[in-house]
């Protein structure tokens, strides 16, 4: 920053920053006040006296006790936890060892394989949902969380072993072998000394994994029928959406509610987490 | 025991040959140093012997064990790596005491030797702490800490000293010495720095593209180099060399090209008598030339104009233009000389070195 030139810090970052914060908070924003504001607010209409559409003076709970009270909301929360971190845990444990293997055992076609994984990857969803629905369907596992628990990994397990490749190349080769003439086998040596030294970037990998299981929709939409089994994504947008009346009030504080634990996870874990996407394993 | 014998080793990447037919037996306690540029292959050596690298043909054996299938942790050597490799989430008690641990020793063992080794190198006060916590030089010490630990037949040592600072390299080539001394394990050791291989060594391996140019003490490679590689590898500054044709006259031979003209001694006259009329390369150490006042006539001598002079202090370097060619002299820091001056410079007669031109061999 040039000194002396207060009013260029002032319109080249101040100013930029708190516009491009006001961009990406507005809708949060939005979703809070729509969540606490009585109904009689929400559907006054926008030429009346004393419409005031960014704040409220009577914030209400209604809409989150008719969320918990009226609808299935708090299976919807449990169901999404379950299978976000079942799915996670599984993409995770196949990923870390996937990534493993590709980035430090010399096998024939490692590296083909390491690019076909990554293609599996970029097959979109609302085109692989047909084959699978087909497949969920022969193994009876419609309307059960282990529909989604089996599916999620279609796209978890190479987006994890690819995140997890890169990571490992990161790790000097040299800590391994040091522990393999310590006297550890390939085994030990992956299990003591690789793996620990991996952790920002498995906590990184998880993140990620719970963050898009969390959020998937399609699956979700396509492979759950009942309310009881809906997840969070999937039950708020087709529960209070009722033919064409949108009960605002109780989607805006499930989405609110649904993204708390996202963001509970981003920030428990961004210190590990911004190590893991820096790399920061040093001799 | 820690006797290492390498019989007809090759290691083939593809198609490239990286290691050609080595053949060396080292002995019990004794330290042996491989040196040579990057790429020539010794790296590849001690991995191979590591366990690391996978042998393409020929025998590796400790204590007349072929140890060629043996995984690197049933070989029973320890290795140093150039950036220490210390496990970077443990301390440095349990970095040095993985080893054991891996070995299943028993507690009060391990704790008394990782006591033990700490204290041979002082860092007694340093076990609790993880290694992103100490300088260079400790995190040094700590890699070689865990090589001590385990009482190893062998010391492998891969360019330990390279990541650490002049200064500082210097120090830790001593107490590298005096670690030998004491212990006594058999060591091998890689670099690339010639000072580390001729102060630590007591035989010096000189590899180049792969190839073994010459294995002996070290005062055996600076006095007699097998070959040109050797003789312009080992020594610092390098020594001079010169394309020179070799003619008869008056019964003596003499050697000359565009700006040189010297007569040979005697007992290098006898080695080149097959070589009249042909041209050889004749080499000289800047520190075996003077700058003498007139003709000396027991010393070839010719005639140079200083280029560059360089004041180190303890020598002064003198940068000669010779002919078309640089000739670099070592002359003391008293010598008063500047740049431009004409010289009269002499070649001790007995520190001259002769190589054939085609196979680069010495004469």
């Amino acid at each position: 920053m040039i000194e002396g030139a207060i009013w260029r810090k002032w319109v080249f970052f101040y100013v930029p920053m708190a516009l491009f914060l006001l961009f990406l908070l507005f809708p949060f924003y939005w979703m809070v006040i729509t969540s606490v504001r009585p109904d009689g607010e929400l559907y006054r209409p926008w030429n009346s006296i004393n419409y005031n559409p960014f704040w409220t003076w009577k914030p209400t709970w209604d809409h989150v006790r008719y969320l918990f009270e009226e609808t299935l909301f708090a299976s919807w929360l449990w169901n999404t936890t379950f299978i976000a971190l079942a799915s996670t845990a599984i993409s995770l444990v196949c990923g870390v060892f996937a990534g493993y293997a590709l980035s430090r055992l010399n096998f024939p076609f490692a590296g083909s394989l390491g690019s076909a994984i990554f293609i599996t990857y970029l097959v979109p969803q609302t085109l692989l949902f047909i084959p699978l629905a087909e497949i969920i369907r022969n193994y009876r596992l419609g309307d059960t969380p282990w529909s989604l628990i089996l599916t999620y990994p279609t796209f978890l397990i190479p987006f994890c072993t690819w995140l997890m490749m890169g990571y490992f190349k990161a790790v000097p080769r040299e800590l391994e072998e040091c522990a393999r003439i310590d006297g550890a086998s390939r085994w030990q040596a992956m299990l003591y000394i690789v793996i620990p030294v991996a952790i920002p970037g498995i906590l990184s990998a998880g993140i990620f994994a719970f963050t898009l299981s969390w959020n998937e929709f399609i699956y979700a939409l396509v492979f759950l029928s009942s309310p009881a089994q809906k997840t969070v994504s999937v039950g708020v947008t087709s529960e209070l959406i009722r033919g064409d009346v949108f009960y605002w009030g109780p989607l805006m504080a499930g989405a609110l509610l649904g993204s708390i634990p996202v963001a509970i996870a981003y920030s428990f874990f961004v210190e590990h987490y911004v190590a893991g996407l820096t790399g920061s394993v040093k001799g | 025991m820690g006797q290492v014998v390498l019989k007809g080793i090759n290691k083939f990447y593809e198609s490239v040959h990286a290691v050609k037919d080595v053949n060396l037996q080292i002995r019990d306690k004794e330290f042996v140093v491989f040196v040579g540029p990057s790429g020539c292959g010794k790296t590849t050596t001690l991995r191979m012997i590591a366990g690391l690298e996978a042998i393409s043909s020929g025998d590796i054996s400790i204590d007349g064990n072929v140890i060629n299938a043996l995984a690197p942790m049933d070989r029973d050597i320890a290795m140093v790596f150039q950036n220490y490799a210390l496990y970077p989430h443990m301390s440095v008690y349990d970095n040095m005491a993985f080893g054991l641990k891996m070995r299943k020793f028993e507690r009060p063992e391990i704790e008394k030797r990782v006591r033990e080794a700490a204290d041979i190198l002082g860092i007694g006060e340093l076990l609790k702490r993880k290694p992103r916590q100490l300088s260079g030089g400790q995190r040094q010490r700590v890699a070689l800490g865990r090589a001590i630990v385990r009482h190893p037949r062998v010391f492998l040592f891969d360019e330990p000293l390279s990541n650490l600072d002049a200064k500082l390299r210097v120090q830790m080539r001593v107490e590298l010495k005096k670690l030998h001394l004491r212990l006594g394990t058999t060591a091998i050791y890689v670099t690339h720095d010639q000072v580390e291989a001729m102060t630590l060594g007591d035989r010096v391996v000189v590899m180049k593209e792969g190839v073994v140019q010459q294995v002996g003490e070290p005062l055996e490679l600076y006095n007699q180099p097998a070959n040109k590689f050797v003789a312009g590898f080992i020594g610092s500054p390098a020594m001079n060399f010169a394309a020179v044709t070799v003619t008869e006259a008056d019964g003596s031979l003499i050697a000359e090209n565009s700006g040189l003209r010297i007569k040979l001694p005697d007992e290098i006259a006898q080695r080149l008598r097959g070589h009249i009329g042909r041209e050889v390369i004749l080499g000289v150490r800047p520190e075996d030339l003077t700058v003498v006042g007139s003709a000396d006539l027991d010393h070839p001598c010719f005639d140079a104009v200083i280029e560059v002079v360089e004041q180190l202090g303890s020598e002064i370097l003198l940068d000669m233009k010779v002919g078309e060619s640089i000739m670099v002299a070592s002359v003391e820091p008293t010598a008063r000389v500047r740049v431009a001056d004409k010289l009269r410079v002499a070649m001790r007669r007995s520190r001259l070195h002769v190589f054939d031109a085609q196979t680069e061999a010495a004469i």
